[in-house]
């Protein structure tokens, strides 16, 4: 039984056809990578998972949670999936231990106490404890993207969603935030990451997806699916992104 | 005795007029006592800068009735007998002056500092560089916040009233007196002055997206 | 003839000066306390385009914003009467200051909101929060903070504006110098020295505000 099913998925923007039927079926533990040109509809994907965007056709399940285009009950999805934003998105005003608090004590009203206590051990997971009582804007990017994992697995989420979480890092940074997903990955967490890193993606991922024009166009083990991939797009795709890397 | 509708819309244009009247000779008069305040304001010369900042500080700290009140007792230490009129302008054109030159200073600040450092390497005097090579630019991020300020120099005008002033507040009070119909005919001042503050509004707002003006 | 500047009897009634500052100071405060409310409420039916309401509120602003502050005070204290509702000269100043205030916080606070990054509502709504709940602790304290040196700056415009006020004998400071004058004859001194009280009220209030912003909305930085 797949924890997160995603069935003949469609979305349009006005007239423009983004997502033209996507089919996905995730197991529990999985650390899928969707890579892809950039008007895919990669990211875009991603958000319709968390209802971030909306769905025009097609059914998504999470862990027993339904989305559709006619309902959705975000609140209950949202507290099984998390995400992880490129811009980080930190709330500025709040230090980073706040940060942190915040969802559990509003949303799950959980007690201030425990949640200050969730917050430490979240911050520890991620190796910032010590950061607790700093503003965001002391830290380094590789840092703040840290805090934000940490923000979103407060939540307890069975899936976490990154979206493109170390593009907007400075080169030196993208490991430190890297190292605490390849960990996450190893505790069994299931990961469902838009990314450019290719190398992470085949060291550390199960599946490989990879979008074209809004659809699937190619999936499969990343290791096998690099080095021999079946479709001309994907072979262009990967020579596209080896010349840059 | 009757008063009908239209007498009461008579008797408000007249102020109105005042009030438009009032409004222009403030705006102008203070545009270009405004201007001066600028040079001095951004001059070389500290004591200048000093004096300049000092009357705008004076001018935005204060209330408009308080100035308008020390114009008019002030100038009648001296002797000289001012009407209600001549307070009015005087008392006004500084208010609108010391604010429209803020307002200038801001939008000259805001021109980039590569500007003035050309400009001064090819040798011109300060004055020139303002002449030649700031303002100009200036000029163009100024106008939708002028065109925003004038809408608080027509509402200033109704302050005037207090001091004698027959423009369409004054009017309106003594009409509501006589008619005992206060909340006709203050309605009807709010009225007047929406009519010409309004577009005014509308126009500055439309001037500040046309021309990107920073904020 | 040379005028002699004589600011003895006006500062004999210094007291009366400060009493009139001290309701001049009462009246802003409640005036910024009730008036930010409404700004606040006004900013969220306006920025979440909450129909009808944020129409209304939206003529409400424009009404407000382009009629002079006397006017409504004299529509308020003279005009209302003839409905029924009579208010004493401190209701019907307390009134039109909560109501002019209230309209210029609407608009300030709404662009405070507005700019808010798109990042944040989505990373609230990421973690489960509703509109509210993302309004109460992600958007209002950080927009609050933006715009708050504008709020202050109309703050001290309403305060100074409620010199007005002392023509309907709300008895704050600008009343008390008209008292004074009335008896003393010394017009100029009176009201020279009432306009530095003013001046003085401004830059301290102005600091207040500031440090108060900075207390309240930037956290313990």
């Amino acid at each position: 039984m797949p924890l997160l099913r995603v069935s003949a998925l469609h979305k349009y923007y006005g007239d423009n056809h983004v997502l033209k039927g996507v089919d996905l079926s995730i197991e529990e533990g999985e650390v899928v990578a969707i890579i892809g040109r950039s008007g895919s509809g990669k990211s875009t994907f991603l958000r319709t998972l968390n209802g971030l965007e909306s769905i025009s056709d097609g059914v998504i399940e999470v862990d027993g949670e339904y989305l559709d285009a006619a309902r959705a009950d975000l609140r209950s999805l949202r507290q099984k999936v998390g995400m992880v934003f490129q811009q980080f998105n930190l709330f500025p005003h709040l230090t980073v231990g706040e940060n942190v608090m915040l969802a559990p004590q509003v949303v799950k009203k959980t007690s201030k106490a425990e949640a200050r206590q969730l917050a430490h051990q979240m911050l520890e997971r991620v190796g910032l404890g010590e950061k607790f009582d700093a503003y965001p804007d002391r830290l380094s990017g590789g840092q703040q993207q840290r805090v934000a994992i940490a923000r979103a697995l407060a939540m307890s989420p069975k899936v976490l969603l990154c979206d493109e979480i170390t593009s907007a890092l400075d080169p030196e940074l993208v490991n430190e935030v890297l190292g605490v997903v390849r960990q996450l990955a190893k505790e069994g967490m299931t990961l469902i990451m838009v990314t450019h890193e290719m190398r992470f993606a085949r060291e550390v991922g199960d599946k490989l997806v990879f979008m074209h024009q809004g659809k699937v166009h190619e999936m499969g083990n990343p290791r096998e699916v690099f080095a021999a991939p079946q479709t001309p797009e994907l072979a262009n795709f990967i020579g596209a992104v080896a010349q840059v890397g | 005795m009757d008063f009908t509708l239209w007498d009461i819309v008579r008797n408000l244009l007249i102020g109105l007029q005042w009030t438009v009247l009032l409004s222009l000779v403030a705006f102008v008069c203070g545009g270009i006592a405004g201007l001066l305040l600028l040079v001095a304001r951004i001059s070389d010369s500290g004591l200048w800068r000093a004096l300049a900042r000092g009357y705008i500080e004076l001018f935005q700290g204060t209330p408009l009735l308080m100035q308008l009140f020390m114009v008019f007792f002030g100038i009648a230490l001296f002797g000289i007998d001012v009407s209600a009129w001549m307070a009015a302008a005087i008392a006004l054109t500084l208010f609108t002056s010391a604010f429209l030159a803020e307002i200038w200073r801001g939008c000259v600040e805001s021109i980039p500092r590569g500007q003035w450092e050309a400009s001064g390497s090819l040798a011109l005097s300060r004055l020139e560089q303002l002449r030649h090579v700031i303002l100009p630019q200036a000029l163009r991020i100024a106008i939708a916040p002028t065109v925003g300020f004038s809408v608080q120099v027509v509402k200033g005008t109704a302050v005037t009233s207090i001091i004698g002033f027959t423009e369409l507040t004054k009017t309106g009070g003594m009409l509501a007196n006589a008619t005992f119909e206060p909340f006709l005919t203050y309605g009807l001042v709010a009225l007047g002055y929406f009519i010409l503050c309004y577009p005014l509004s509308l126009s500055a707002r439309y001037l500040e997206r046309r021309l990107h003006a920073p904020a | 003839m040379a005028y002699q500047f004589d600011f003895a009897p006006v500062l004999a009634q210094a007291d009366l000066l400060l009493k009139g500052a001290l309701f001049t100071l009462q009246l802003t405060v409640v005036g910024t306390v009730l008036g930010l409310a409404i700004g606040v409420l006004g900013a969220v039916v306006r920025a979440w385009r909450l129909r009808p309401f944020d129409a209304l509120f939206g003529v409400y602003v424009e009404l407000i914003r382009n009629t002079p502050f006397i006017v409504q005070l004299f529509f308020i204290f003279f005009g209302l009467p003839a409905l029924g509702v009579r208010l004493t000269e401190w209701q019907a100043a307390v009134l039109a200051m909560v109501i002019n205030l209230g309209a210029y916080s609407t608009e300030i606070i709404r662009a405070g909101i507005v700019a808010i990054p798109k990042g944040q509502l989505e990373a609230a709504a990421a973690l489960a929060m509703s509109r509210f709940e993302a309004f109460r602790h992600v958007v209002l304290q950080p927009a609050l903070a933006k715009v708050w040196p504008a709020l202050s700056s109309q703050i001290v415009i309403v305060m100074l504006g409620s010199a007005v006020c002392s023509q309907i004998a709300t008895e704050e400071l600008s009343f008390a110098a008209n008292f004074i004058q009335s008896r003393n004859f010394r017009a100029f001194e009176t009201y020279l020295l009432t306009t530095l009280l003013y001046l003085v009220m401004a830059i301290v209030v102005r600091q207040l505000l500031a440090w108060l912003g900075q207390r309240l909305l930037m956290g313990r930085r």
